[in-house]
C-alpha cells in the first residue's frame, strides 16, 4: 500500500514547495518595501516576455540540466557529488583546449570533439574522489567539495600561466576561432521563419542537453547498468548479494556524473563565452543539486526543474536591474526555493501523506 | 465480572473493545481479552496479526482510537509508558533496552533514581536486588558489565528492571528469539516462580510450542482480531496453528527418507575474518551431497552467517571450498555473487529486506535481482527486456502463489511470507547444484512456512544438496537429513535427527562440546 498516489509525490510535493518559497519570498520583499506583485511581473515579463528573455532562460537552463543529470545519476546510486561544479570547470578545460589547438573545418566535428572532450575532463575529475570512495572510504561529499577548490585554482594557473594570450591582462583564453561558433537559437530558427532574439545566448547545446535527458532515462531505467547503479543505491548489502561490484558501481555512476556536469561546458564556454574564462561555471554545478533534489533525480524532472531555475536566474537578473531590490535579494529567493524544494521535503511531504491516507480511508 | 468487594478476583488485566488503526490497515479490531491474575497468559499470532501493537497499547507507546483499560478491575487510563509503569505494568522487548557498558545495577535504576547522587540509588538498589533474586531465582551479578553478560543472563535484567520498578503485571515480547533451549527454559522457570509469587506474564509469541509449554491461557490474533481464547490444558498445536491461520496447516514437514548422492559442496578449514578483524569462522569442515539438506544449528550470530556469505559470494574467506570436485575462489576475482550463480550456488539469503530483495524495486525487477545478466532478460546488447521480465514474474508468481499476483507491486508492499516466496522462486526456479538457504522462514506465516519448506525439499528429491541455516530447532529438526550445530565459529559435532533431540542439540548450541554431553 503506497501512502499516496505517485502524481501527488512527483507533482503536488514541488508545486506546494514552490508556492510557499513563494510566498516567503513575496513576504521578504515585502518587508525591504517593494510591491511582490510586481516584482513577479517584472521577473515573468524579463524571463517570458520576449525570446531575449527565453534565450537567457533556456541559456541558463541548459547549464542546469547537464550539472541536474550529473546529480542524479549519482545520487541514483547514493552518492553526493557535490563536484559539479569543479568538474564543469575542468570540462571547460577540455573544450578550450580542443577548440584552440585543432583547427576545425567546421563547428559540428568541433561540437562532436568539444563533447568528448568535455566529458573526458570532468570524468577524470570526478574520478579521483570517485576511486577515493571506492576504495580507501573517504567520503565523497568532503573529497568532490575539496576539489572545487583544486578546480578553481588549477584553472587560474593553467589560465594565468599558459593559456593567456601574450600580452593579456585577463586570466583568459584568446577567443576561439570562428569555425567553432555554435549555431544560436537565433540562427537555427531563422530558417524556418522564427525571429529569435539575436543577442540571447541560448543555442545547440539546448539539444545536446535534452538528448542527455533522453539518455540518462535509458540509462538509468533501461539497461543493465542502470539496474545495477539503482539496486546499489537502493541496499549495498543487496548489490553484494546480487554479485555487484560496489567500487564498480561507485567508479562508474561518478564518471558518467562527471562527464555529464563536464558537459555543461559545450553550453557556457562554447556557445556563450567562446572563450574560457575564470569562474566561467557562475555556481551552475551547485545548482544542480537543487535541480535534482526538485526534479526528484528523475531526468524530465530534472529537465522542469532546469526551466524552472532557467527563470528564476533570468528573472532574479532582470529584478536587480530595473528595481531596487539588491542583487542578494535575488539569490535570497533562489535560496528559499532551493530550502523548500530540497532540504523541506519531508514539510510539505508529512501533512500531505496524513491527508491522503484519510482521504483513502474515509472512502474504505 | 467481579463485584468491588472482590477486588482481589478481578482480572490483572482486561482490555474492551480495544481499536487501533494505522492510516487504511485496521492493526486491531474490537479487542478483549480478560488475563487472570496470577497467570501466564500466551497472545499467540502470525507476523502482523497485531499483537505487537496491542501490547504497545497496553504500554503506553500508542493511543487506542477505541476502547478501554482495566487493571485489577479499575479503568486506567495509559498515555504514555510512565503511566503503564505506575499501574505495575513492566514489558521486556524483544530487543533489550539496557546501556552496555553500564553495570547490571546502574542499568537497573537508570531513570529510577532517588535523587541527584547517584550512591544513595544504588545502595538501596543493592539491597532490594538482592532481596527480588532471592525471592524470584533471578541470579545474576549486580556489579556484571551488560556487555560481559550472555543474552539469557541480559533478558534477567531487563525482568529484574521491570521487577524492581514494583511490576505485577510483565509483558515479554517474543522472549525466546535469541535464546539457546537450554536459556529458554530457565527463562521458563523464572517465569514458573514469578507466577507462583502471584505476577501476572503475558508472553507474545509466534512459537506454538512455548504456548504449550508455560500458558495457563492462550489467546489468538489473526488480522487484527481476536479469533479466540483458550484454555492450554484443552488445545494443541494444530487447533492453535488452525486457528492462526485460519484454515487446517501441515506442521510436520511431509518427507521421504533422503537418497545422498555424491558430496557436492565440500568444504576444509574454512575461515573468515570480518570487517573489524575478528574470526568468525574458525575452521570448519562439512560436506554436503546430493540429495541431502544439511540442516546448521545454533543460536545465531555464532557465524553461521558468515558461513553463508562466503559461500554465497558475498565475503572473502580462506581455506578449501570444493563444488563438484573443482575448487571455488575464496578470496579473488571469481569470488562473487555473480561468479557462484554461474557455477551453479543459488542463496536465499538470511535477511531479505536488506540482501534479497530491493524493498524499492518492483516485483518484477527483483526476479531479475542477482540473474540480471542472464541473456534471457536482454533485448539486445543495450537494453534489458522489461517485458521478458514481467512475463517471467507472473509465471513465477502463479507457480509459486505469491499474492496478490501482481508484477508491479513494490517487493515492501508484499508480506513477508510473500517475499520470501519471490525470493525463493527466484533461487529455486533456477535449478541450482547447490542451494543456500539462511532463515528461510523468519518473519513468515505459517501458511507460507509450509510452501516454502515443501519446495525446499522438493529441490532435495530432484537430487540437489541443500545447506540450510536456521536458528528456529523445530524448522532443523523438520527439514534436515543431517545436522551440524555451530558454536563460536566452529562445528560443534554433527548429529542425525532422528538420533538426538532438543536437549542434546541445546547444549552443542551452547558450546559444550560432544563428549561432554
Amino acid at each position: 500500500m503506497e501512502k499516496m498516489p505517485h502524481w501527488a509525490d512527483v507533482i503536488l510535493i514541488p508545486l506546494i514547495s514552490l508556492i510557499l518559497a513563494a510566498i516567503l519570498s513575496a513576504l521578504v520583499i515585502l518587508a525591504i518595501g517593494e510591491d511582490p506583485v510586481a516584482a513577479v511581473k517584472l521577473m515573468v515579463q524579463g524571463a517570458l516576455g520576449s525570446t531575449y528573455g527565453w534565450g537567457y532562460t533556456l541559456y541558463y537552463a541548459t547549464n542546469f540540466m547537464f550539472t541536474g543529470l550529473a546529480v542524479a545519476v549519482a545520487f541514483h546510486a547514493r552518492m553526493f557529488n557535490i563536484g559539479g561544479e569543479g568538474q564543469a570547470m575542468l570540462g571547460g578545460l577540455g573544450v578550450a583546449l580542443v577548440c584552440l589547438l585543432i583547427p576545425w573545418p567546421h563547428w559540428s566535428l568541433a561540437l562532436i570533439a568539444a563533447i568528448l572532450a568535455s566529458m573526458a575532463f570532468g570524468a577524470l575529475w570526478a574520478a579521483i574522489p570517485a576511486y577515493l570512495q571506492a576504495k580507501r572510504g573517504s567520503h565523497i561529499v568532503i573529497t568532490t567539495i575539496m576539489f572545487n577548490f583544486i578546480a578553481a585554482a588549477v584553472l587560474n594557473y593553467v589560465l594565468v600561466n599558459l593559456l593567456r594570450p601574450e600580452g593579456s591582462m585577463d586570466p583568459a583564453t584568446a577567443r576561439f576561432p570562428e569555425t567553432v561558433h555554435l549555431p544560436t537559437l537565433h540562427e537555427m530558427l531563422a530558417p524556418i521563419g522564427i525571429n529569435f532574439s539575436r543577442a540571447a545566448p541560448a543555442n545547440i547545446s539546448l539539444l545536446v542537453a535534452v538528448a542527455a535527458c533522453v539518455i540518462v532515462w535509458l540509462l538509468i531505467w533501461r539497461t543493465r547498468l542502470g539496474y545495477e547503479i539503482r539496486a546499489y543505491g537502493h541496499s549495498e548489502t543487496g548489490a553484494l548479494y546480487a554479485g555487484i561490484s560496489p567500487v564498480k558501481i561507485t567508479m562508474i555512476a561518478m564518471l558518467i556524473s562527471g562527464a555529464l556536469a563536464g558537459l555543461m561546458a559545450i553550453n557556457n564556454v562554447m556557445g556563450e563565452a567562446e572563450r574560457l574564462v575564470m569562474n566561467a561555471t557562475e555556481g551552475a554545478g551547485f545548482i544542480g543539486i537543487a535541480v535534482a533534489l526538485m526534479g526528484r533525480s528523475h531526468p524530465f524532472g530534472v529537465f522542469l526543474a532546469a526551466i524552472l531555475f532557467g527563470f528564476l536566474y533570468q528573472g532574479g537578473a532582470e529584478l536587480a536591474l530595473w528595481t531596487s531590490i539588491p542583487r542578494e535579494l535575488i539569490v535570497v529567493i533562489q535560496a528559499l526555493v532551493i530550502l523548500f524544494t530540497g532540504a523541506l521535503d519531508n514539510m510539505v511531504r508529512m501533512p500531505l501523506e496524513k491527508l491522503f491516507l484519510r482521504m483513502n480511508r474515509g472512502k474504505s | 465480572m467481579g463485584s468491588a468487594g472482590m477486588a482481589s478476583a478481578a482480572p490483572a488485566i482486561e482490555l474492551k473493545g480495544i481499536s487501533k488503526a494505522f492510516g487504511p490497515v485496521q492493526a486491531n479490531k474490537d479487542i478483549s481479552i480478560s488475563v487472570p491474575r496470577g497467570t501466564i497468559h500466551g497472545i499467540i499470532g502470525e507476523n502482523g496479526a497485531g499483537k505487537s501493537t496491542l501490547m504497545s497499547i497496553l504500554y503506553g507507546f500508542y493511543k487506542a482510537d477505541a476502547g478501554e483499560i482495566f487493571i485489577g478491575g479499575k479503568k486506567t487510563d495509559i498515555p504514555d509508558s510512565q503511566a503503564a509503569i505506575a499501574a505495575g505494568i513492566g514489558m521486556v522487548f524483544q530487543h533489550f533496552k539496557l546501556v552496555e557498558n553500564f553495570t547490571v545495577l546502574e542499568n537497573i535504576i537508570l531513570g529510577a533514581e532517588d535523587g541527584g547522587l547517584l550512591a544513595p540509588s544504588l545502595s538501596k538498589a543493592r539491597k532490594e536486588l538482592i532481596a527480588l533474586e532471592k525471592e524470584y531465582g533471578l541470579q545474576v551479578d549486580p556489579d556484571a558489565v551488560i556487555e560481559d553478560l550472555g543474552v539469557g543472563k541480559q533478558q534477567r535484567v531487563e525482568i529484574l528492571k521491570a521487577l524492581y520498578r514494583r511490576a505485577d503485571i510483565l509483558i515479554l515480547d517474543e522472549p525466546t528469539g535469541v535464546l539457546t533451549p537450554a536459556e529458554a527454559d530457565q527463562l521458563f522457570r523464572i517465569l514458573g516462580r514469578l507466577r507462583d509469587e502471584g505476577k501476572t506474564t503475558i508472553l507474545i509469541t509466534h512459537k506454538l510450542r512455548e504456548i504449550m509449554e508455560i500458558t495457563d491461557n492462550v489467546s489468538v490474533m489473526r488480522r487484527g482480531e481476536m479469533v479466540g481464547h483458550v484454555k492450554t490444558s484443552e488445545t494443541g498445536p494444530e487447533q492453535l496453528a488452525e486457528l492462526m491461520v485460519g484454515r487446517k496447516v501441515l506442521l510436520r514437514v511431509d518427507k521421504a527418507p533422503a537418497k545422498p548422492g555424491a558430496p557436492v559442496l565440500e568444504v576444509e578449514n574454512l575461515r573468515v575474518v570480518d570487517e573489524a578483524g575478528v574470526e568468525r569462522v574458525k575452521g570448519i569442515d562439512l560436506t554436503v551431497r546430493a540429495g541431502e539438506i544439511l540442516g546448521i544449528a545454533g543460536v545465531a550470530g555464532n557465524g553461521q552467517s558468515e558461513l553463508l556469505e562466503v559461500l554465497g559470494g558475498m565475503r572473502d574467506g580462506t581455506g578449501s571450498v570444493q563444488l563438484n570436485g573443482q575448487a571455488l575462489d575464496l578470496s579473488g576475482r571469481y569470488s562473487d555473487g555473480q561468479s557462484r550463480r554461474a557455477r551453479g550456488i543459488a542463496h536465499v539469503p538470511e535477511d531479505r529486506q536488506r540482501e534479497g530483495l530491493i524493498m524499492d524495486y518492483h516485483a518484477w525487477e527483483n526476479v531479475a535481482f542477482g540473474y540480471h545478466h542472464d541473456p534471457k532478460y536482454q533485448r539486445n546488447a543495450l537494453f534489458m527486456d522489461n517485458a521478458a521480465l514481467r512475463a517471467d514474474t507472473e509465471a513465477k508468481m502463479k507457480t509459486f502463489d505469491v499474492r496478490p499476483p501482481d508484477p508491479w507491486l513494490k517487493a515492501k508492499n508484499f508480506s513477508g511470507g510473500n517475499q520470501q516466496k519471490i525470493v525463493v522462486a527466484r533461487e529455486i526456479e533456477r535449478n541450482p547444484d547447490l542451494l543456500l538457504v539462511g532463515q528461510p522462514t523468519r518473519g513468515v506465516d505459517i501458511g507460507a512456512i509450509e510452501f516454502i519448506h515443501q519446495q525446499i525439499v522438493a529441490l532435495r528429491d530432484q537430487g540437489k544438496a541443500i545447506l540450510l541455516v536456521s536458528v528456529e530447532l523445530e524448522e532443523i529438526f523438520g527439514l534436515a537429513d543431517r545436522i551440524a550445530v555451530m558454536f563460536d565459529g566452529r562445528i560443534m559435532g554433527e548429529r542425525m535427527p532422528d538420533q538426538t533431540n532438543e536437549k542434546e542439540l541445546g547444549l552443542l548450541m551452547a558450546g559444550v562440546s560432544g563428549e561432554a554431553a
